[in-house]
């Protein structure tokens, strides 16, 4: 069985100012997104603070929570549902250094309007600022860290060029995926940092089956050019970059629907990654390579 | 060629075989982090400083003792807690070089400078001596909490230095989070103090009081509403025993209202000034404070002998024995606060393992779905190939004991789509093989010689990616990381070479002139 046929000769190359216009669009809708946002939203694990999830027997109103809420004078919070009905999701903006235990003080100052056996504390994470700003940092370097990790082998096992151009088809991916994460109104927390390095990984798998391709047909030695060389690479290696990202594609469509709502913005970042990923692989890698091979001989 | 099944098919099976014994049975092979069966993640930082405080003022105290023993007249000892210098001040000029050579017995002290005036001296606490008090903090921190953790009763706790000045404190399955917390971090600091009866309290809320004297509160909170009311209290700041001298701690129960409270045994140096304070101030209120709080403050009716005293407060029995607890464990040497708190209750845990499982089962069956009818029986081979990959993947995290996230299952998940992205690379080149001419043979022979330089190249940079994950991430993360790594290892020794050796064993029982591929 084929989905895609074998012999393919889609001119990928030609198609250079399309693919480069509809990338400079989807950073540019993302960058404007978080600019109008006033910068990425940070989760509670960059930025301090106090998340508690309950679970109510029925259904609760979100405004009678809110006025529960204002009797202990917690600053700021934001009130949500959570997957369910009866799942809710209070965050505040302060961190509770203190001793007390912020998920009882809350069940204990709804008790007046709810029924207190009614509500369960189901998850506390409370971070402080200090903490925070320690998990930034840590999570910057971390990429950081990937990045030249990569780097270094792509340019061990290719050429530095090669490098240089999966680096601008993976800064294009997590560009695009932040963008769709400010665009969706998601937060960075370290779980999706962790995301982040796995499209930064993943989405170089399939650059580099292209590449590799290059590489192998570059070695024959044809009278085609680099353009030309690049673009019969990529169809010879089509399908296998569409059935290999449309598997994992699959496993992570089964995380975002059934995983649950934990997780639900991870696997979110994995989709939007995967299939960004796929996309740069196929259009934004190897024109970058053309683009700087033809820099390097001019 | 085929000879090489020969040791490729026992050494696949026994592979197989450690990995089934190393994880079987799963739900006591593998362990659950704390986000999958519930539990309580602390960052705990130890306040050093107050440590530091701490010790400058016995260290005043005790300077003040030396100097009035040798019938020297001190006017003050003052403790500047910025600059952690000692400041003593003499009425007579005549005294400052005996007062040096009290001063001798302090090593950790050096002198700064002398008042102008000839009557004072500043000394300062040296840094190695900082340095040692607050490392004592942490450690010493360290062992308390631990103790009350152990005496509290969970299983399998992890506490443990992090950093400089932090703590890390992992309960799994602690059912009661705010008990936990109230355990783990009360500072516990017992204190006895006289109440100033001679001073009005009214005054000294609004701002007349003695510096010998200080307001503390009781807090009482309402059992019913919760509500918290505050008693102010105007006691003498000095105090006259500490829970140093303690020896024991236990929850007994009023005889009268079945009320529990908590019985105090002192060694014999506290006995003795147990003894000698009730002695000198009977009928005088004697207030008992824990961290600032004043539980009591009973009236002396008698000389108290034996060491024996006692804390009432309207306790629930859970709260007097988790008071004995710590009372028995020690004081923290400095107060903690709580840097990171992350706590999931049991049924959301439970309720994550479900839906990780759910969410592996429906992925799981698209992928093995759609790679069998897509490359017919190698496909079979692919699935035979993934079905052995989750099995190592169970092995690993049993053998190096790493604990099952959610993000974990998740990794699982990935695991299972990128595992037969290498497959699919294989098979790919073999169809392509097939199309130009070569036979099965030399097909699968290319397919898999060729396809597996860019399996690797392409599994490893997410590999770096995983590694730098498991060095920077905690908890959760970790567990991501770590089945990530698993995951891709594992990944590549069934996709290459587990389906090579079912392709060579099936082709070494009989020649096939098509490929189901």
């Amino acid at each position: 069985m084929k989905i895609i046929s074998s012999e393919t000769h889609f001119d990928f190359m030609g198609k250079i100012k399309i693919t480069l216009a509809i990338s400079g669009l989807m950073i540019l809708v993302g960058l404007t997104s978080i600019v109008m946002s006033g910068g990425l939203k940070y989760g509670i694990d960059f930025s301090g603070g106090t998340l508690v999830q309950l679970q109510f027997k029925t259904p609760p109103n979100i405004e009678e929570i809110r006025g529960g809420l204002k009797s202990i004078g917690l600053g700021e919070s934001t009130i949500q549902e959570f997957g369910t009905k009866r799942d809710i999701l209070i965050r505040v903006q302060r961190s509770e250094e203190k001793l007390e235990a912020v998920g009882s003080k809350i069940r204990n100052s709804l008790g007046k309007k709810f029924n207190k056996q009614d509500i369960t504390v189901e998850r506390v994470e409370m971070v402080g600022p200090k903490v925070g700003s320690d998990l930034r940092e840590k999570a910057l370097l971390s990429i950081l860290y990937a990045v030249i990790g990569i780097v270094i082998y792509i340019s061990w096992r290719f050429e530095l060029r090669y490098a240089a151009a999966a680096i601008i088809a993976l800064v294009h991916d997590v560009w695009v995926t932040m963008g769709a994460f400010s665009l969706f109104d998601k937060e960075f927390t370290l779980v999706i940092v962790a995301a982040f390095l796995t499209i930064i990984g993943y989405s170089l798998n399939d650059t580099i089956v292209v590449f590799d391709r290059i590489r192998e047909n570059l070695r024959r030695k044809g009278k085609n050019t680099l353009a030309q060389t690049i673009n019969i690479s990529i169809n010879q290696t089509l399908s296998r970059t569409l059935l290999t990202s449309g598997t994992t594609l699959l496993v992570v469509l089964s995380l975002f629907f059934f995983g649950g709502e934990i997780i639900h913005d991870f696997s979110f970042a994995l989709l939007v990654g995967v299939l960004v990923g796929t996309y740069s692989s196929i259009f934004i890698a190897s024109v970058f390579l053309v683009f700087l091979d033809s820099r390097r001989r001019a | 060629m085929y000879k090489d099944l020969k040791w490729k098919i026992p050494l696949i099976l026994g592979v197989l075989l450690g990995a089934v014994w190393l994880s079987y049975p799963l739900k006591e092979k593998i362990a659950l982090g704390l986000d999958l069966q519930g539990g309580m993640h602390l960052v705990l930082e130890v306040k050093v400083e107050k440590a530091v405080e701490a010790s400058l003022d016995r260290i005043a105290d005790d300077i003040k003792r030396d100097i009035t023993e040798e019938d020297l007249e001190v006017d003050r000892v003052k403790v500047l807690f910025s600059t952690r210098q000692v400041n003593i001040r003499m009425v007579d000029n005549l005294d400052l070089p005996p007062v040096k050579t009290i001063l001798g017995n302090y090593p950790f002290l050096s002198m700064v400078s002398e008042d102008s005036d000839g009557l004072g001296l500043v000394y300062q606490m040296t840094l190695d001596q900082v340095k040692q008090i607050e490392q004592n903090a942490v450690s010493q921190g360290l062992e308390t909490i631990r103790n009350r953790v152990d005496q509290f009763g969970v299983s399998e706790p992890t506490i443990q230095a992090q950093g400089e000045n932090r703590i890390l404190v992992q309960l799994p399955g602690v059912k009661d989070p705010e008990r936990a917390i109230n355990l783990i971090g009360k500072t516990a600091r017992l204190e006895f103090k006289l109440l100033d009866e001679e001073n009005s309290l009214q005054k000294a809320l609004a701002g007349d009081m003695d510096e010998e004297s200080e307001i503390l509160n009781q807090r009482i909170v309402d059992k019913e509403t919760g509500a918290v009311t505050k008693e102010a209290f105007l006691l003498k700041k000095r105090t006259v025993l500490t829970g140093e001298t303690l020896t024991g701690a236990e929850v007994r129960f009023d005889s009268d209202f079945n009320e529990p409270y908590v019985a105090l045994n002192f060694n014999s140096v506290g006995a003795m000034i147990f003894q000698q304070v009730t002695r000198e101030n009977i009928k005088k209120r004697l207030a008992i404070v824990l961290d600032d709080n004043v539980y009591s403050a009973p009236v002396i009716q008698d000389e108290i002998a034996g060491g024996r005293a006692q804390i009432t407060g309207r306790f629930t029995s859970e709260e007097a024995r988790d008071l004995a607890i710590i009372l028995r464990a020690g004081a923290l040497p400095a107060p903690v606060i709580i840097l990171e708190n992350r706590t999931v209750g049991p049924s959301l845990g439970q309720d994550s393992i479900n839906k990780g499982i759910t969410s592996i089962i429906y992925g799981g069956l698209v992928v093995v779905a759609f790679i069998a009818v897509y490359y017919k029986l190698s496909g079979i081979i692919a699935v035979i190939a993934l079905f052995l990959n989750i099995v190592l993947l169970a092995g690993a995290l049993a053998y190096f004991g790493a604990a099952l996230t959610l993000p974990g299952i998740a990794g699982i998940i990935l695991t299972v789509g990128m595992a037969i992205d290498a497959n699919v690379l294989v098979f790919e080149r073999i169809r392509e093989e097939l199309r130009i001419g070569k036979t099965v043979r030399a097909a699968i022979d290319a397919g898999f010689s060729k396809a597996f330089r860019t399996i690797v190249d392409a599994n490893i940079t997410t590999f770096i990616a995983a590694v730098v994950l498991f060095q920077f991430g905690t908890g959760p993360i970790k567990g991501f990381a770590i089945t990530l790594c698993i995951g891709i290892a594992a990944s590549m020794f069934t996709a290459v070479f587990v389906s090579r050796t079912i392709f060579d064993g099936t082709m070494s029982q009989r020649k096939l002139d098509k490929l189901s591929i």
